[in-house]
Order: C-alpha cells, then sequence, then structure tokens
C-alpha cells in the first residue's frame, strides 16, 4: 500500500524538499557519531547549519571551495567517517565532478553528496544557477547511488538512509516550497520504484517534485478514461528495473518527468532500459536541450512545459505511438 | 569627469540599484552598493568605451567576476546609456534581458556570463591574452569579490597571469570582509591577503574603494602600469550608503522591502545633498 499525504489532492501542504535534508541530518547527527557535515558558505540555504550548531565539531565551514570541499570529504570517508557535503548542484557536484569520479566513485567511499537548488524551480538566480544536468552527469560514474527524492518527507528518509550505503551516493533536492506527498508510514527503499498508482494504459515515471505533477496528470487522464500507472522512481541508480519492466510490459507506453535535461537524467536512463529491454514509445517530460532563465518558479515550469497538462500531452502522444 | 561628477553619477548608481531590487524581489544588496564607486569610476571615467559603439573592437573590456553583483552592473550600464533606465525594473523577471547573474551580451555592455565564482578571473585573463596576441590595445579590467577568492581557480590564474606578464590586465578584489555565512574572517579568513598577492608578482595596490578621487587615481595609475598584471584591492563598506545595511552580512543576498527601500533612498537622496 502506498500512503499519499491526505491532502495531496486537495490544498497540498507545501515544504521545501531541502527541509528534509537539513532534518534527516539532524537525525543522524544524535544517532551516528560518524557522520560529519562539510557545506561552502550556503549553510543555511542547504540546511545545514542547525547541523552546525548542535555538532560544532562535526561541522566543517570549507568557504567557497567546491573542489577542496569534495576531496576533502572523501578523506573524512577514506577515514572512515561517513561526510555530508553540500553546496548548490551546479557548483557541487558542478564543478567538483573530477574530486568526486576520482576520489569518491574510482576509490569507492562513502561521501554522501548533497546537490540543493536543482531544477529549474531555482528560478529568479537564473540558468547559471539552475542545475539541470546533474543527474546525467553524475549517473555515468561507476559505483555512486543517484537519489531524486519527492518531497520533504522523502528526502528526510533518504538522508537517512543513503548513510547506511557503502558507497558514494548522489542526492539531489530544490529550493522552493514543493507538495507533500508522503507520509512517514510511505514505503521508501533505495534502489526500489514505487507503484503510486496502478493503471493499464500508460505507464508515467516521474522522480523530484514533479511526481506531483505526474500524478495530477494522472487524474487528469482517469477523466478522459485513460488510465495512468504512475511510479516515483526516486532512484535514478541503480534503476529498478523490474519494477519498471513490470509496468511497461502491461501498459506499453511510457512518459517520463523530471526537472531536468530530457537527454541524460530520469528520460534517459529510462530509455536506455526499455531499448535494451523491453521496446516501447516513450515521450519525456523535462527540458528540452536549453539553458532555463530568470522568473518564478512557476512560471518557468509552465513556460518550459513541465507541468501536470504537459504530462497529459505528453502522455496522449504516446499512446498514439501504442502498437 | 571630474570626482564630484563621479559621485553624483555613482549616487544615482545606487537609487537606482535599490529601485530595481525592490522590484525583483530578490537579488543582491550589500556588494553592489559597496562596489558602486569602483563601478562608476570605470565606466564613466577609466574604461575607453563607447555605449554608441558597445562591441567595438578596440574597447577596453570590465568583466564582472562576481556574478551576483549585477544590480550595480545592469544600473552602471543602463546611466552610462547602454540601455534604458526603467528597463532595470525588469530585473529577474521571467522574459527579462536583465538576468539574475548576467549572461554574455545580454545586454550591449556585459562582456560575460557570471554567477559561478571564480571563473570570470580565469575569463579575464584569457581575453587580455587573447588582445595581445591579436595586437588590440584594449585593457581588460576584472571586478572580484572577496569571497571568491577562497576559490582555487583564482590563484591558477594569478599564476599564469603573472607567467605570461599580462600587463593589459587589473583585477580589482572587493575587500568588503563579507559573504553570505558571515563575516570572511570567521566562514574562511584570507589574511595576509595583500602580502598573498605580491607573493604571486602581482603589482598590487590598494585603495579606499569608496574614496572617489583615490579610486580614480588608483585605476588611473594601473592602467598605465607595464610588466605585470595588477591587483588593487579596494577596501569597501558594504551596503555603503544605507545606514541599516552597512557592514552587516545579512544583507547579501536579500532584497529592501517597500519600506526599506523607501528609507535607503530617504537617506541616499540626503548624502546626494552633501556631495
Ligand atoms: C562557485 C560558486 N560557489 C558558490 C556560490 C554561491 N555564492 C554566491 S555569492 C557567495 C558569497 C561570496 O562572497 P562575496 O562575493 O564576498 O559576497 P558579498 O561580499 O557579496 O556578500 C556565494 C558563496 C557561487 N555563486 N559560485
Ligand atoms: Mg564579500
Amino acid at each position: 500500500m502506498y500512503h499519499l499525504h491526505p491532502q495531496l489532492f486537495l490544498k497540498p501542504e507545501m515544504k521545501p524538499t531541502r527541509d528534509g535534508f537539513g532534518k534527516g541530518l539532524l537525525d543522524l547527527g544524535s544517532t551516528n557519531k560518524d557522520v560529519v557535515v562539510l557545506t561552502a558558505d550556503v549553510s543555511d540555504s542547504v540546511r545545514v547549519a542547525e547541523f552546525g550548531k548542535q555538532f560544532p565539531d562535526r561541522y566543517f565551514q570549507c568557504g567557497v571551495s567546491e573542489q577542496n570541499m569534495m576531496a576533502a570529504a572523501c578523506g573524512f570517508a577514506q577515514e572512515g567517517k561517513i561526510p555530508f557535503l553540500s553546496s548548490y548542484a551546479t557548483f557541487s557536484p558542478g564543478r567538483s565532478w573530477d574530486q568526486l569520479r576520482v576520489s569518491g566513485c574510482y576509490s569507492n567511499v562513502p561521501v554522501k553528496v548533497a546537490g540543493a537548488h536543482a531544477g529549474i524551480s531555482v528560478g529568479p538566480d537564473g540558468a547559471t544557477h539552475q542545475a539541470l544536468e546533474d543527474i546525467a552527469s553524475i549517473r555515468v560514474l561507476p559505483n555512486i547511488t543517484v537519489v531524486v527524492p519527492c518531497d520533504v518527507e522523502e528526502t528526510r528518509k533518504a538522508t537517512v538512509a543513503i548513510a547506511a550505503l557503502p558507497g558514494p551516493v548522489y542526492m539531489r533536492f530544490a529550493r522552493e516550497k514543493t507538495p507533500i506527498i508522503t507520509i512517514a508510514k510511505t514505503p521508501f527503499k533505495i534502489g526500489r520504484a514505487e507503484v503510486v498508482q496502478s493503471g493499464r494504459n500508460v505507464t508515467i515515471v516521474a522522480c523530484g517534485s514533479l511526481l506531483y505533477e505526474a500524478l495530477v496528470a494522472a487524474r487528469a487522464l482517469a477523466r478522459r478514461h485513460i488510465s495512468a500507472e504512475g511510479i516515483n522512481c526516486h532512484t535514478i541508480k541503480p534503476l529498478d528495473a523490474v519494477t519498471l519492466l513490470k509496468s511497461f510490459k502491461k501498459t506499453r507506453a511510457v512518459v517520463t518527468v523530471e526537472e531536468h535535461q530530457i537527454t541524460g537524467g530520469l528520460g534517459g536512463a529510462i530509455s536506455e532500459l526499455a531499448g535494451q529491454k523491453f521496446p516501447v514509445p516513450i515521450e519525456r517530460v523535462g527540458m528540452r536541450d536549453m539553458f532555463g532563465e530568470s522568473g518564478e518558479a512557476d512560471e518557468l515550469l509552465i513556460k518550459y512545459r513541465m507541468k501536470a497538462p504537459d504530462v497529459v500531452r505528453a502522455a496522449q502522444n504516446v499512446l498514439k505511438r501504442k502498437k | 569627469m571630474n570626482a564630484h561628477e563621479l559621485a553624483l553619477t555613482a549616487n544615482s548608481i545606487r537609487q537606482d540599484v535599490i529601485k530595481a531590487l525592490v522590484e525583483a524581489k530578490s537579488g543582491h544588496s550589500a556588494g553592489p552598493l559597496g562596489l558602486a564607486d569602483v563601478v562608476t569610476a570605470l565606466y564613466f571615467e577609466i574604461a575607453d568605451i563607447d555605449p554608441k559603439y558597445p562591441w567595438k573592437e578596440t574597447r577596453d573590456r570590465i568583466v564582472l567576476s562576481c556574478g551576483h553583483y549585477c544590480p550595480v552592473l545592469y544600473s552602471a550600464l543602463a546611466h552610462r546609456g547602454y540601455f534604458p533606465v526603467s528597463e532595470l525594473l525588469t530585473l529577474r523577471k521571467l522574459n527579462s534581458r536583465l538576468q539574475g547573474h548576467p549572461h554574455l551580451r545580454c545586454v550591449p555592455g556585459v562582456e560575460n556570463t557570471g554567477g559561478p565564482l571564480g571563473q570570470g578571473v580565469s575569463l579575464a585573463l584569457g581575453m587580455a591574452l587573447a588582445l595581445k596576441l591579436k595586437g588590440n590595445p584594449a585593457y581588460v579590467f576584472c571586478l572580484s569579490s572577496d569571497g571568491e577568492q577562497q576559490e582555487g581557480e583564482v590563484w591558477e590564474a594569478y599564476n599564469m597571469a603573472a607567467k605570461y606578464k599580462v600587463d593589459n590586465l587589473t583585477y580589482i578584489v572587493d575587500y568588503n570582509h563579507i559573504q553570505i555565512d558571515g563575516p570572511i574572517e570567521e566562514v574562511m579568513p584570507l589574511e595576509p591577503l595583500v602580502d598573498k598577492y605580491r607573493a604571486f608578482n602581482l603589482n598590487v595596490m590598494e585603495t579606499d574603494g569608496n574614496n572617489m578621487a583615490e579610486v580614480v587615481k588608483t585605476l588611473r595609475k594601473a592602467k598605465e602600469h607595464k610588466g605585470t598584471p595588477t591587483m588593487i584591492v579596494a577596501h569597501t563598506t558594504p551596503g555603503k550608503g544605507v545606514s541599516f545595511m552597512e557592514k552587516d552580512y545579512r544583507w547579501h543576498g536579500k532584497p529592501p522591502n517597500v519600506e526599506e527601500a523607501a528609507r535607503a533612498l530617504q537617506e541616499l537622496e540626503a548624502a546626494r545633498e552633501k556631495i
């Protein structure tokens, strides 16, 4: 049973996913002495400042030095600590990719990389600050796990869960308040995609906060007598091929939804899986090989076509191509 | 322009920074206000530029490496005649040319894409080297922030600038002692900063970055210097001209609300009378 927040389709409660990261870290701080936190002059934005106050000995302010922070974190990991490091995703892992690749992934140490302010919903700061390529650039790295939680509660769970994984992890979250989709007892396991709602005609796979748009779209499709299966694919790597292929074989039409370039991210991973194991028509909702711009989060999601009506349209298009 | 006229212009530029920020409802206040005098001196007196021919091959280039300072860049460009001052009110809005962080050539006069700290320092170096290679006499000024000096990249650039004796290049570091998480001295101290630049074989100068006459004199000297790249450490007051913003790191990335903007404009107007 997949528990949804009771308010979800009435008036969703809103909180930023980054709050869940901060909360998860506080839980970890008191339960796991090996957890250390590093930040690079954005401690409030990425919600680690409170950890710094409560656990000052295990908190390291690196200044504006993302490459240094990444490799230093890997040093902590090599010595048996569980370092969580965070900045805006554009800067880390954006700028610190080589350090993550070599000292994190190749050495295969438990470094936990949190990329904040991901997606176009970063808003008025503009394209330089909107990470839309991070899933793609990180998921190609061997050994790493890539997690994109859908809401504040799932981000909290994911933060706690990734501390226990033996290898490197990249977790991505966003800046703006987004609907709280899940509750404490909603199932969550790294590496397992969850069928949020089952359906027959088309599969909609989403990650991150756009899962909400996907679920709203599924309801709109139901009103048009199209039965959509909604999947929360919070772990992009390793991809849950079993759950996904089972759904693809049933519906034979797929839509992917993410706040990321349609190449290389969730849409890319799903296309690779389907292409090799069970070819089906796929439509990808996301950023279409472009940079973003300044604007309010919602204005941008509308302009760049990542809202529920766009998911509905993608579903209708993919159904036309279904054999 | 003489120092008096420049100071008046800087005051107007500050007022429009405030107006743009309050309208945008997000953006950075402290850094842009503190650096307004240096920016004014560059665009209105020192740099060889002409808004009628914004991309003239021999123009001096001004690179803004600390892209979050762009409200003061946009305001200076508008006042210099590169685009209408009224357009400043579109800052950070959907479909605006004035992006939250600058995009290369988004409006005439914007010489680089900026925001991710450190990059502009290397970019300016590459531009200066290319200009020399082309036999182009243009000069490059690069504005950078103190927090930005924590990025390793800038030190890589200084190494290389010194190696190639890039003397058509002046860096100006805004030493305002604040960054997002607090005072520079607490987040990640930089001292002894001037000695570090000297050790990197740069031609180092210091100036009171809020004293117009001194700023102009220092920039002029820098441009005349031959043989090595120049580094000007500009000591400024973040939030300069707005009492409740001055020296307070919490104004790093916050715009004034309507009430605060009214007070800020009042203070700036009162200061204008005394220039
Ligand atoms: C590579 C990179 N890392 C982090 C940031 C986020 N950031 C924006 S401004 C800033 C503070 C830098 O200090 P400074 O420029 O001195 O701040 P100010 O004086 O304007 O308060 C940071 C960390 C960034 N823009 N780029
Ligand atoms: Mg500063």
